[in-house]
């Protein structure tokens, strides 16, 4: 069961995700016109849900898709957004870009944009969570190709072999997906097992099937997995999935849906055009709102003022990130060894 | 020699340095295929599972891959293992974690992350072992920034440069010439450090400078001796690590014969000893008498049959061959 104020707390991260992926997407067609991109947008509840439970000694790995990851964990989105812009005030000197943002601080072990890269090395950080054995865990976040690659298969051996602390979770946003490379979208994934938990199961992994644009499913689902690791029951998967927000696309995502309108919450009939359908059954943010107000916990005025607030926490950030300058390109030739 | 120093074999010395640095730092951790209760396939882990047991010595499935990207996301979450890659032919398994992950973390994070780690292999030549058990692949990973690269040539560099290499908080690959395994030398009882990054001279010469590592050494120093009975005085310089390299040393010791010949149990071509010859040619050039030669093995696969795996090891006569043609 979510705690009142956890059930805000989940909302409020949900929402400055959304936000800022927005002022991403915003600043890419206007600021920087180079380079990808990966954004959260249509995956709000599972890193908002997920960050909720961790405690600060738990450690993550994450993947080029990480934004809402990193902001979820309380990172400051002024110095993520420079990151994200390659300018010298981000959390990595510009050095690791939106792909690679990364931030030691916050427990994040490493960013990879090496599809299932991180499924291995989270198996080393769960190996370091054992032998401290204080009960903190490693969650790795990838999505549903990362499972195509060998590592994979070869770090879940390993961490069900082991018994390790790790919480795999995989966030298949490919459900839904007919279109693909041919229009310019992100593939769908493609593997021959019926379902993705499949493969871990049949290594004895404990494994769970999420809506995971459901904060209370993921919430339920997640909590009881890593209640289980921290007693040192050995890794669980869990499959997230989402629906694929219709602005996705290779290198360029479009804000086809509009910049997030609240109203939509309170007002349903005010969803209209296109993507309506995917707004009103799939958006996290749209549907934990109206979930919340059902249940009394926030109403039209409140929400209105959290993303006041939230507006202006990623409006100071991305003034932030653009008044910080660029690295001096000899900054770029020190630090290769420690 | 003094005359107390004890004679071990190279293996011995680097578990030597293993143990000790074991007993002294509860983060290190051993891994890897068949190296707890069977020892290692060349017993290069003798003992230390039944000293340090199943927490730190730990046996893993047939999965590079998946075992080196534990050793990486355990040095980065402050752990400092050391993972065994049974021949560095398999390093073409690990070369993701190795490449994309291990050697760029500390780069890309800005600093904020480090990844203490060993990639302990075997290269070689030796014992018909066939063509994917007898590469010497360190020419893949020295290409890539944020490697180091050690590979003794006798026991007592063999434990110098695995402590140093495991107390180092950058990834250490540790290059052993498996034919040099059971090669006996003094070693230095205690704490015996040899700085990766640090040249030694193996042999005093004036006429020419030979430049090896790893198991050529002791080619470079059988040729030395033949070219001193022809009367030619041979210097031998070991780099001793590869990355860092130590263009000072390498470069003086050339300047000071203005000969130099590098010998690469490598590939010869696109291989460590042509980045060397460049270096020193380089560095060294106003005072050269003759251009920089390379001796490596030749451009084909090894061969399994004895006399043609012979052919893949760099000799004695084939570098006094290089040396004669300096002087013709």
């Amino acid at each position: 069961m979510i705690e009142q104020t956890q059930a805000l707390r989940i909302f409020e991260s949900m929402l400055l995700i959304r936000r800022f992926e927005e002022t991403v997407i915003d600043l890419w067609a206007t600021v920087e016109t180079e380079g990808h991109r990966h954004v959260y947008i249509g995956q709000e509840a599972v890193g908002a849900t997920i960050m909720e439970l961790l405690r600060e000694d738990d450690l993550i790995l994450t993947t080029h898709r990480n934004h809402g990851h990193v902001i979820a964990r309380g990172a400051d989105p002024g110095r993520a957004l420079a990151e994200i812009l390659g300018r010298a005030d981000g959390f990595n000197k510009g050095r690791g870009g939106s792909a690679g943002l990364t931030v030691r601080e916050a427990g994040f072990l490493a960013t990879t944009g090496q599809v299932g890269g991180g499924i291995g090395l989270g198996i080393g950080a769960a190996q370091a969570q054992k032998v401290k054995g204080r009960g903190g865990i490693c969650v790795t976040f990838f999505g549903d190709g990362g499972l195509e690659e060998g590592i994979g298969f070869e770090a879940m051996n390993i961490a069900a072999l082991y018994e390790l602390p790790v919480l795999l979770v995989c966030e298949n946003n490919s459900v839904g997906v007919t279109t693909g490379r041919a229009q310019n979208e992100w593939s769908s994934s493609s593997m021959a097992a019926e379902t993705l938990g499949d493969v871990p199961r049949a290594l004895g992994i404990a494994t769970e099937v999420v809506p995971g644009e459901s904060v209370t499913a993921v919430y339920d689902a997640a909590s009881r997995l890593i209640g289980d690791l921290r007693e040192g029951r050995s890794p669980a998967f869990i499959e997230m999935r989402t629906r694929r927000w219709p602005g996705s696309r290779s290198f360029n995502p479009q804000l086809v849906t509009g910049v997030t309108d609240l109203a939509g919450i309170w007002e349903p009939g005010s969803v209209t055009g296109e993507h309506s359908d995917w707004i009103n059954r799939y958006d996290p943010v749209i549907g934990y709102g109206r979930e919340l107000m059902r249940q009394g916990l926030i109403d039209r005025d409140e929400i209105r003022a959290m993303d006041e607030r939230i507006s202006g926490r990623v409006q100071a950030a991305r003034e932030f990130a653009l008044s910080s300058p660029l690295p001096s390109a000899e900054s770029g030739l020190t630090g290769t060894f420690a | 020699m003094q005359q107390n120093e004890r004679q071990i074999s190279l293996k011995a010395a680097v578990i030597e340095a293993i143990a000790r640095e074991f007993r002294r730092d509860p983060e290190t951790f051993y891994i890897g295929e068949d190296v707890g209760v069977a020892e290692g396939i060349f017993k290069q882990t003798q003992g230390l599972h039944a000293e340090f047991g199943d927490r730190r010595v730990i046996d893993t499935p047939i999965s590079e891959a998946g075992m080196f990207g534990l050793t990486v996301g355990a040095a980065v979450a402050g752990m400092r293992p050391i993972v065994e890659i049974m021949f560095s032919d398999f390093l073409t398994l690990v070369m993701d974690q190795l490449v994309n992950h291990a050697a760029k973390i500390h780069y890309l994070s800005g600093g904020g992350f480090r990844v203490p780690l060993v990639l302990r292999t075997a290269i070689g030549v030796g014992g018909v072992l066939g063509s994917t058990h007898s590469q010497t692949l360190y020419a893949w990973p020295a290409h890539v920034p944020g490697l180091k690269l050690a590979a003794p040539s006798t026991p007592a560099d063999a434990k110098g440069l695995m402590t140093a290499a495991i107390r180092d908080d950058n990834p250490v690959l540790y290059f052993e010439d498996r034919m040099t395994y059971n090669l006996k030398g003094p070693v230095p009882e205690g704490e015996h450090i040899v700085e990766l990054g640090l040249a030694d001279i193996k042999r005093e010469g004036t006429d020419v400078t030979l430049i090896a590592f790893s198991r050529m050494v002791h080619v470079a120093l059988e040729a030395a001796e033949a070219l001193a009975e022809k009367g030619i005085s041979a210097q031998v310089v070991d780099p001793r690590s590869i990355v860092p390299l130590d263009t000072e040393t390498l470069v003086d010791a050339v300047a000071r014969t203005g000969r130099a010949v590098v010998i690469d149990g490598g590939h010869e071509l696109y291989g460590i000893g042509g980045e060397i010859a460049a270096t020193v040619a380089e560095g060294a050039f106003d005072y050269l008498d003759a251009p920089v030669m390379r001796v490596g093995a030749p451009h084909n696969p090894v061969p399994c049959s004895k006399p043609l795996e012979a052919l893949m090891v760099p000799n004695a006569d084939q570098v006094v061959a290089k040396v004669e043609r300096m002087y013709g």
